[in-house]
């Protein structure tokens, strides 16, 4: 019986260990489509085709709480994996349960920058630059959606199968996914926001 | 009411169904074709065998035949294009017009390119690795057997999406890389674009899926004691060419996103206005394109890696420069994507730097050329079919090398660019390296998948047919593309004289043709007599790698028991000290469950991008949230594997080696 167990274990760190691979590789192909995107806003960033720049429309107090809500997301979440480590169930749920709060005042935050644009008739029809910009943080901010909607259908397993391996798998993968798009923000943030307003 | 229903169906109408009559033959094949094929399902009682055993599996031998089903019935139809466009050609000189009217000739070349690397390349690529990767590297299954089989029911998706632009509106007449601004909106108001656009990001993204999956087997999943260094060359490939797809393939996947939202949201990124960069989409389609060639033929080098070392007899001369030169040959692939426009004026410097990036692609490459020579001196050669196939492609792909190296040099590139010389350099390549790799392995790797191998005779006048007319087919395009002919001409001047080159060109698609239908008698020949061409052993080749080691058909577990190996060509080195490389002792084997699941997934995906085509925007909210929904249920599945006992896995191998012995 213990040989079997044994085995199963085996097979389930296997498992394991290659869904993260996998997971990596896949974060590095999403790097890519990042990469390309930031490629394109930076050659098209002064074509503003007589439209604004980014040093008329960006507000950088507003653009550094959504700055601070999404880095404060990454620490929730961090914390919430060492809880999952020790197997703390309400401890892991409290901080999915911030950083879904923090994530969702991210994008709560990042909508109502692009309706404001839009309102005032800079929507992404206006210019390149706008193209760009719109393409570039707005598929962060898919991403962003993607990570909340994989939070609400995963953190609640927590209540029906504990921590069962494919579980602390998910919520780890989660957490990378979480992690990686604090990092695209951070480049978001400079190249986008604190280029956009020195140049 | 019909107001309603305008709405309700975006911009399609009934306007939309073909009416020029060859488009309208076309639709109505098709269409016919699918009807006949499913009323023969029925007459024969079919449906649930299909469902039970092919449409719903997980296993990768099953998910590379279809993968290669699907790519030959493309070959067909990319063929069609390719003799309507010579008959075009051929005939449409001075005051005669030719066969075909401008526009669909337009449609008929673009789709002819982009339906032969998509669907029949990739298509053979991805059959191919599915169907000997996971036996080669001693490993029952893919790292991601949902997700492999997702892979594969996007490509079809993408493949059905392009088809489905013969029955319903119009193909992209823009080339088969729409190249903006011709692709965007203002110069291309129809709907072909879209279609262009939609049928790759679905199967773009279905290969990007792939590239993960067979990354991770390869890296996680070999057999113990396969180290990196023992790996058959096939698997080296393939491996190189995952991680050239996750590289490459997103950078398709965010820019025809960018092409499709100038297209559908008016955005600027390459529009001709409002501070579009057209240039930039130039740069970023081949930022993925020129990886994407090397893609395709480095699988197909290491199939004649394994062909050659097979049919000598003889271990593969210089392994490790073989890995070296595929590694070296992948990264320059990425630094070299700027020759294919060095006319756009990036200035005498950068275009330096393209150009002796490119030509240094030809150093791994003719490393690998000759340790394949090396290979066969002194070897008991046989010649086999796949061995005629791997000399075809060294002539060819030699020839085509070295007309590429030509093009690399960019003031010949200012003469040769856009014309047909060019045509014929990457016909050359992909027809003879990759085409011809592809048709090598199918033929080397058939008997292992079904049991019996393929008709010699056959497949020797299949080989001479597509060789000879390989030859008439794209010689005459070279000496065209010097005497300044440009592609996708429709029309020419008589006084040129060069109808007659034409003609040539045009009998050698024919004589391709005919090549295509002796392959195609040579399955049905082979399945046919069958019993004379029993490959049940699994060895028939003597061949020097795992796959060889199992009984043929394969078993839906790959290996009763996990072989370890010790050496590369393990197999060939377990036959020579006559030592079993497994125990007899059998033990329970886990395999995934059948699932329609990945097929409702890549359905969802097709309703997405019809429904971006026509502008039908409940049906993309609809199938866009069926997609998520979908993915949400199936990671919460937890049934979904399903166990082999230890008796009828010996069961199974018995019954195999009887039948061998």
């Amino acid at each position: 019986m213990s040989q079997q167990n044994e085995v199963a274990g085996i097979a389930e760190r296997a498992a394991d260990d290659k869904t993260l691979f996998g997971f990596w590789a896949y974060l590095m192909t999403d790097c890519m489509v990042f990469a390309s995107l930031f490629a394109t806003y930076s050659v098209l960033h002064n074509n503003t085709a007589g439209g604004p720049s980014g040093q008329d429309l960006f507000s950088m107090p507003y653009v550094m709480v959504e700055t601070m809500l999404l880095l404060t997301s990454s620490f929730t979440v961090g914390l919430a994996i060492l809880a999952a480590r020790n197997h703390n169930r309400n401890t892991v749920i409290f901080w999915f349960a911030l950083t879904f709060l923090l994530g969702t005042a991210f994008l709560t935050l990042e909508l109502t920058e692009f309706s404001r644009l839009v309102v005032e008739g800079n929507s992404w029809r206006r210019s390149g630059f706008l193209s760009g910009y719109f393409t570039l943080v707005g598929t962060h901010g898919l991403h962003i959606l993607i990570g909340l909607i994989w939070m609400l259908t995963t953190v609640p397993r927590l209540l029906t199968d504990g921590f069962s391996r494919v579980n602390l798998r998910r919520l780890t993968m989660l957490s990378l996914f979480w992690h990686f798009l604090d990092i695209v923000w951070i480049f978001i943030f400079t190249i986008v926001y604190l280029m956009g307003n020195i140049v | 009411m019909l107001d309603f229903f305008a709405g309700f169906l975006g911009k399609l109408t009934l306007d939309a169904f073909p009416h020029n009559p060859i488009t309208a033959g076309a639709a109505v094949s098709i269409v016919a074709g699918t009807l006949v094929g499913a009323a023969l399902m029925t007459r024969y009682k079919k449906w649930s065998w299909l469902w039970r055993e092919w449409l719903t599996t997980q296993d990768p031998k099953k998910i590379g035949v279809m993968y290669i089903v699907v790519a030959m019935l493309m070959l067909l139809r990319g063929l069609s294009d390719a003799l309507m466009m010579r008959a075009q050609q051929a005939t449409s000189a001075g005051s005669s017009q030719g066969v075909l009217p401008t526009d669909m000739f337009q449609q008929v070349f673009s789709a002819h390119g982009t339906i032969m690397i998509f669907f029949v390349a990739m298509g053979l690529l991805f059959g191919l690795i599915n169907l000997i990767v996971p036996l080669q590297i001693g490993a029952r299954d893919v790292a991601f057997p949902f997700v492999n089989a997702v892979s594969f029911w996007l490509f079809t998706a993408g493949m059905v999406l392009i088809n489905l632009s013969l029955v319903v509106g119009e193909f992209s007449a823009a080339g088969w890389l729409a190249y903006p601004p011709l692709s965007e909106l203002k110069y291309s108001p129809g709907v072909g674009v879209d279609y262009w656009i939609w049928s790759l990001q679905i199967a773009g993204v279905g290969s990007l899926l792939s590239g993960v999956n067979f990354l991770a087997t390869i890296i996680k999943m070999r057999c113990p004691g396969m180290t990196m260094m023992r790996m058959p060359l096939f698997v080296w490939s393939a491996l190189i060419t995952m991680v050239m797809i996750c590289f490459a393939f997103p950078i398709l996947t965010a820019t025809l996103t960018m092409l499709a939202l100038d297209r559908s949201l008016g955005m600027h990124f390459f529009t001709a206005d409002g501070g579009g960069n057209a240039m930039m989409y130039v740069n970023l389609i081949w930022a993925w394109g020129h990886p994407e060639v090397y893609i395709l033929v480095l699988p197909a080098f290491g199939v004649f890696s394994e062909v050659v070392a097979t049919f000598s007899r003889k271990r593969l001369f210089g392994y490790t420069s073989m890995v070296w030169a595929l590694a070296s040959i992948a990264f320059l692939s990425f630094i070299v994507w700027l020759h294919h426009f060095f006319t756009m004026g990036a200035g005498a410097d950068v275009n330096a730097f393209f150009g002796i990036t490119t030509m240094v692609i030809a150093i791994p490459t003719g490393v690998k050329v000759f340790n394949w020579l090396f290979t066969m001196f002194r070897g008991r050669v046989r010649f086999t079919t796949p061995m005629l196939w791997f000399m075809g492609f060294i002539v060819t792909f030699t020839i085509g090398g070295a007309t590429g190296v030509l093009l690399a040099i960019p003031p010949a590139d200012f003469q040769l660019h856009n014309s047909l010389f060019l045509v014929a350099h990457f016909h050359n390549m992909i027809i003879g390296g990759v085409v011809f790799g592809f048709f090598a392995a199918i033929t080397y790797w058939f008997p292992k998948i079904f049991g019996f191998r393929l008709n010699e005779r056959l497949g020797r006048s299949a080989f001479w047919y597509w060789l000879i007319g390989f030859l008439l087919a794209f010689v005459p395009l070279y000496i065209l593309g010097l005497m300044g002919a440009t592609r996708r001409m429709n029309h020419y001047d008589s006084s040129l004289g060069w109808q007659w080159l034409f003609i040539v060109a045009a009998v050698g698609v024919l004589v391709i043709s005919l090549g295509v239908v002796f392959q195609l008698i040579q399955i049905a020949y082979s399945i046919w007599q069958r019993k004379g061409s029993m490959a049940r052993g699994g060895d028939p080749w003597d061949g020097r790698t795992l796959e060889w080691s199992t009984v043929s058909p394969v078993p839906a577990y790959n290996f009763a028991i996990i072989p370890t190996v010790t050496s590369r060509d393990a197999f060939w080195e377990q036959k020579q000290s006559g030592k079993k490389l497994t125990a007899p002792r059998y033990e329970d084997i886990l395999m995934p469950k059948n699932t329609p699941m990945a097929m409702y997934i890549a359905a969802a995906a097709l309703a997405f991008g019809f429904g971006f085509i026509w502008h039908i925007w409940w049906l993309v909210a609809l199938s866009g949230f069926g997609v998520v929904a979908l993915v949400i249920i199936r990671s919460n599945q937890t049934d979904t594997e399903y166990v082999i006992t230890a008796a009828e896995v010996a069961e199974i191998e018995a019954s195999g080696r009887k039948a061998a012995a």
